[in-house]
């Protein structure tokens, strides 16, 4: 199957609230986000990440924004205050998950998207 | 009443740049500007240094920020608004008001009180990570409720220039200075909400700029170097657009706003605070013209009924030691140094954390340049974290071939935990201090 690697059509931001680990996912042109929407799902991401996140994963659909919001549980060693992680925050998890690849379907990614 | 307030981000964190802020200032035609500077963190590390010295336990950069704003907010009538208080907002403001004094500009500073909850706080409430009793995590070094708006409504209506507070919600602080200047009803959930929604957007300052956001090829900022802070202009009937300064770098769009309306939000369609609820499933950005976007949609239904509170305690120590290994075979040396260190730790060593942190050549690890054995551990004792630093260190003449360039790092750990404490039993208040 084609595949195209996450970075290539979206952006992120990655948040923390304790051990809780917040990821933004956004394309980059608003035509991909059904397309994202359908293929960037928990268990890829749980796939992904899974050597940073050992609890829950949730996905929150926010269209109005094409967000896509990941609250992933226990992702930060303990949480920044007493984690020994280098990056106490996890603020490297986005760039982490954009590079996960992603299948291509007909249509997606919008040629526009590519072109960035 | 105005019609359209200009609110300005001055810092979106303790350790934010000044001189964005001074531009703001200067060229943005703001009403107000909001020093956002404390993490969960920092005001359990104030109440050490207030012990040590009743005149310390601020913001360490509160002295610089504020001579480097008053100058210019006082002659303007820009008031300030911060949290740089932290566990001594009473000196925070005695120091402002004496460098206004210095300065020759009269200034009235109204300084925020009693979200210092640790004198009445009941131990046995359960911790909202784990359900265990908050005394069970260790010696209990601070407690300090998230106030709301409602705890600086007093300062602005008595003509505060300046307002400083310990533990406030970051939004909050935006809120406050919007429904004074509008005489908006703190009960009124739409103006809430809006009110939040701009706070929300601001109050990580450069982060709706262009900051925490640059990746060559995919997403450039131009004059990264240059950074601006933001501002938004806010309309009595809750209009809000985000902006900067022309002159400074970066950028606002439908992205970078994007980014930071989700930005740490664990429910979007319950961000609470202590002023409303936020649904932001609603909001949506318009691009009006370059670095100028519309959020509009914001929902808001009732406050939550009890307030958040930070609880510090005493976590131990934590130890960091690293050391360099270049050349071929620099991985698996490092690696070796990493056993054999934990080897050396015994019992202890088995809870370190190893790592090994690389930089590669570009075509691959066969080139690998050079490479940092990282060790750190979580100790109960400092001596227990100084010794896993000298077993990092004597990997000199103890360790494999040519590592070098240890460093080392104590640090005590402050652990937090939160809790829920009812309303009644916090109770704010507003002490005037003047220069003139």
């Amino acid at each position: 199957m084609n595949n195209v690697q996450l970075r290539e059509v979206a952006h992120a931001r990655a948040g923390d609230k304790g051990d809780t680990s917040i990821l933004s996912v956004f394309p980059l042109d608003d035509a991909d986000y059904e397309w994202l929407r359908r293929v960037v799902t928990v268990e890829r991401v749980r796939a992904h990440l899974h050597e940073q996140v050992s609890g829950e994963i949730e996905r929150f659909e926010v269209p109005r924004l094409c967000g896509l919001q990941f609250v992933c549980t226990q992702a930060l060693s303990g949480g920044v205050t007493t984690s020994l992680a280098l990056d106490t925050h996890g603020k490297s998890l986005s760039s982490r998950l954009l590079g996960m690849r992603i299948p291509v379907v007909t249509g997606n990614p919008s040629p526009s998207a590519v072109s960035n | 009443m105005p019609s359209t307030v200009r609110i300005g981000s001055g810092a979106g964190f303790a350790g934010d740049r000044i001189g964005p802020a001074v531009d703001l200032v200067r060229e943005g035609s703001l009403d107000d500007i909001v020093l956002e500077c404390l993490a969960e963190r920092t005001i359990a590390l104030g109440q050490g240094r207030r012990r040590a010295d009743p005149n310390q336990g601020h913001d360490i950069h509160a002295e610089a920020r504020m001579r480097a704003l008053l100058p210019e907010t006082l002659p303007r009538n820009v008031r300030i608004i911060s949290n740089l208080g932290a566990a001594n907002p009473v000196a925070a403001g005695k120091l402002t008001a004496a460098i206004a004094a210095e300065l020759g500009l009269s200034c009235k500073v109204a300084v925020v009180t009693g979200d210092d909850v640790l004198a009445h706080l009941d131990l046995d409430l359960p911790a909202m990570e784990d359900g265990k009793p908050l005394a069970s995590h260790g010696e209990i070094i601070s407690a300090n409720a998230y106030l709301g708006a409602e705890a600086l409504m007093p300062g602005l209506a008595a003509g505060a220039d300046v307002v400083i507070t310990g533990r406030v919600a970051d939004p909050s602080l935006f809120v406050a200075p919007l429904a004074d200047r509008f005489g908006w009803e703190l009960s009124d959930t739409t103006a809430m909400a809006n009110a939040t929604l701009v706070g929300h957007l601001l109050e990580c300052g450069a982060q709706i700029t262009g900051g925490y956001f640059a990746d060559p090829g995919t997403k450039d900022v131009p004059g990264l170097d240059q950074l601006g802070y933001p501002y938004a202009d806010v309309t009595k009937d809750g209009h809000i657009t985000v902006g900067k300064l022309d002159s400074s770098g970066g950028f606002v769009d439908r992205r970078t706003v994007r980014e930071q309306i989700l930005y740490e939000i664990i429910d979007p369609g319950a961000y609470l605070t202590p002023d409303v609820t936020l649904n932001l499933y609603g909001v949506s950005t318009t691009t009006v013209e370059r670095d100028r976007v519309r959020v509009e949609g914001a929902v808001g239904q009732e406050r939550p009924e009890k307030l958040k509170t930070s609880v510090g305690y005493r976590a131990g120590y934590r130890a960091e030691a690293e050391i360099s290994y270049a050349g071929p075979g620099c991985v698996e040396r490092a690696r070796l140094a990493g056993t054999t260190v934990r080897a050396r730790m015994g019992e202890a060593g088995r809870s370190l954390r190893i790592d090994v942190i690389g930089s590669l050549q570009e075509d691959g690890a066969a080139n690998m340049l050079e490479c940092r054995l990282r060790v750190a551990g979580l100790t109960p004792t400092i001596d227990q974290a100084k010794s896993v630093c000298l077993e990092v260190e004597s990997l000199y003449t103890n360790g494999p071939a040519g590592g070098g360039g240890v460093r080392t790092a104590v640090t005590e750990i402050i652990g937090i935990v939160s809790t829920l404490m009812s309303r009644d039993s916090v109770s704010p208040e507003t002490t005037i201090v003047e220069a003139s």
